[in-house]
């Protein structure tokens, strides 16, 4: 396989939540906890998970807005929790995020021109001329025109503010963009554009994607290789088609079955599927309350990420049996 | 006779920079027993469309044109009165998001058999009694027990569950939900989904779901509209639309969907179809077909006159100059 360009190993982060005046009892919450997992160079890896679920805690981590409680993340050989100084610039210059909402984490009093030029600013690339050159060929490649440059956000659709988001990530020329659910907030139609978009900027620029999602629609579209979390553990890491077409974990099965069919005037049952997510369970394979398939081991132990088959991975006693 | 029946209705916001029609000239029905999915992205018009059912247009909009016919009776001439009696009772309604819907400092128990005595004349233990079996009527174990929890202490799908057993309390014969999942888990969604068409089978209720997502109302409705821009493009039976979709915005959405819920589809194309642009802005509408800037289809025609919605094939109607010759 390819080289690794960023390897996560036993990562954990614990949040604490102080008691209330009545209860002082402090109780955590494990929003990441034992992930491993490595990004290839030039993939797209889809993480997928409902919410609460600790994907964007994952992403907040790699990025560096957050810091773990234990483990690390290496990016190409190095830690990045030990970066000082001028090595730390440069990570951030080569790791960039994409983000859900694309008003809120656009400066709503700058023109679209000043915002994706701010990076460059920042890391004192170029000077006044090329840095207008370098934004407005950017900007095109985007989709965005040079009459748009001197807008303002709320001047443009939410498709179009998105491809502001993606061009001030694109700018610094970064080798890993970690995508936050980056269409969510989109229509449809807007977002088969926003995807279409993502994938060919990955080709042109020779990029490897962190993609974040809910919707396993999307994220089959995009991925190379799927992760899925529950409850802050990765479950299942394989290929794409592997996760959509033999699946091992009953999680990602339930999650499967859980989509809308498509074949109309049919109305299609879920009886199968119940329950909800459990943050209380101490013991054991975290996703017990829900599974079908449980034995007496998964309420005492908890299952660990093994490879079962070449390249697919399964955290789960009864992987491969069911 | 259909039980709703909404006729050239037109509900408009008059605003400082001009007229917007929300709503322009909606043409629909819906029978009991029967879902019929409205669909469409945001600001089509289709939320203010069941607010207009309801009689709840906020703030500046008005009704200005059109009939709602309910079980034959036109709710637009009704007293505020006599619609604030349907309201509740025989129609209701279901929102996005359960928690800003639900009042938090009272328990939900009460919440339920509060609408309960407002429309009938029970004592307030009969409709406590009333609340908790509803509340099991959805699914919610140890009724009993939960009644007394405030909003904060469930989950967002147990909320849309008390949502759902409040508007079905005084047994509706109408069921509006906007984005009843929307802010759900896939895996929460397919249990609610699946608790309204129980209750719309149990109750020969008629439900009109609003959502912008076509996988959701591929799974639940038997007829479909699809909005665009505050009108109707297409209306047909739910297979009809997925199978032999006519207008070209009604294709478009189809296919800027990725593939996945599709079984077997093993060969996905390496990018999506998608419909150049955007909505248009609703302020400065071309006097001609509102989609005929993104449409690959459209001539001069489209620009200058508004296609009207005609049936085309049996109960399939669509709004399109083109659709005798899309539909070869």
């Amino acid at each position: 396989m390819a080289e690794i360009l960023l390897d996560i190993k036993k990562l954990n982060k614990t949040y604490t939540i102080s008691g209330t005046a009545l209860n002082d009892k402090k109780r955590f919450i494990k929003a990441v906890k034992d992930v491993d997992l490595q990004i290839f160079k030039g993939e797209t890896l889809g993480l997928v998970g409902e919410s609460g679920c600790g994907k964007s805690t994952l992403a907040k981590i790699i990025t560096l807005l957050e810091k773990p409680s234990t483990g690390s993340v290496d990016f190409q050989g190095e830690k990045i929790f030990e970066y000082k100084k001028d090595k730390l610039k440069q990570y951030r210059r080569k790791v960039q995020l994409v983000f859900q909402d694309p008003y809120s984490s656009l400066n709503a009093r700058r023109s679209a021109l000043s915002i994706i030029t701010e990076p460059l600013v920042i890391h004192k690339i170029g000077d006044k001329v090329s840095r207008k050159k370098e934004v407005l060929e950017l900007m095109a490649k985007v989709g965005l025109s040079e009459q748009q440059a001197n807008r303002y956000p709320h001047e443009f659709s939410g498709g179009q503010r998105q491809r502001i988001g993606i061009a001030r990530a694109l700018i610094l020329q970064p080798q890993l963009i970690i995508a936050d659910e980056p269409v969510s907030a989109l229509d449809v139609s807007i977002q088969a554009q926003i995807l279409n978009l993502l994938k060919s900027l990955k080709n042109d620029f020779g990029l490897t994607y962190l993609f974040v999602s809910h919707d396993l629609n999307v994220i089959r579209h995009m991925s190379d290789r799927v992760a899925v979390m529950y409850l802050g553990r990765i479950v299942e890491l394989a290929k794409n088609e592997d996760i959509y077409n033999n699946a091992l974990h009953p999680y990602t099965r339930l999650l499967l079955s859980a989509l809308p069919s498509r074949i109309a005037g049919k109305e299609k049952k879920f009886t199968h599927i119940k329950g909800e997510a459990a943050i209380d369970i101490e013991k054991g394979c975290n996703f017990q309350n829900r599974c079908t398939y449980k034995k007496e081991i998964c309420s005492v132990q908890e299952p660990d990420l093994k490879e079962i088959e070449t390249d697919k991975y399964c955290a789960c006693h009864l992987a491969g049996q069911i | 006779m259909a039980l709703l029946e909404i006729k050239d209705l037109m509900t408009v916001f008059d605003t400082a920079q001009g007229r917007i029609k929300a709503v322009d000239s909606v043409s629909l029905f819906v029978d009991s027993g029967e879902t019929l999915g409205i669909v469409g992205e945001s600001g089509c018009g289709k939320t203010m469309l069941a607010l207009s059912i309801l009689r709840l247009v906020p703030g500046i909009g008005k009704i200005i044109q059109g009939e709602i016919l309910f079980s034959g009776n036109n709710l637009l001439a009704l007293s505020e009165d006599e619609m604030r009696d349907k309201r509740g009772s025989e129609i209701s309604m279901i929102f996005q998001e359960p928690m800003t819907s639900l009042n938090p400092v009272f328990r939900i128990g009460e919440q339920i058999a509060e609408a309960i005595k407002l429309h009938k004349k029970i004592s307030a233990k009969d409709a406590m009694a009333l609340a908790i079996r509803q509340l099991a009527e959805v699914g919610i174990p140890h009724p009993e027990k939960r009644a007394r929890d405030y909003p904060h202490q469930l989950s967002g799908g147990m909320r849309q569950r008390v949502m759902i057993a409040m508007a079905m309390s005084c047994d509706p014969k109408l069921l509006l939900a906007d984005e009843p999942t929307t802010a759900l888990d896939v895996t929460i969604q397919a249990q609610i989904l699946d608790l309204i068409s129980d209750l719309k089978a149990k109750n020969q209720m008629a439900v009109i779901l609003i959502t912008h997502d076509l996988g959701v109302i591929a799974q639940t409705a038997q007829r479909i509209a699809v909005m665009y821009a505050g009108k109707i493009m297409e209306t047909a039976q739910a297979d009809k639309i997925f199978t032999n979709p006519i207008h070209p915005y009604t294709r478009g959405l189809i296919d800027s969907i990725p593939q996945a819920g599709i079984s077997g589809a093993k060969d996905m194309p390496e990018f999506l179809k998608t419909i150049p642009g955007s909505v248009p802005s609703l302020y400065d509408l071309s006097p001609g077909c509102r989609f005929y800037e993104r449409c690959s289809f459209a001539d001069q025609h489209c620009a200058l006159v508004e296609p009207p919605l005609e049936e085309i094939a049996d109960n399939h109607f669509t709004a399109c100059w083109k659709s005798a010759q899309l539909s070869k």
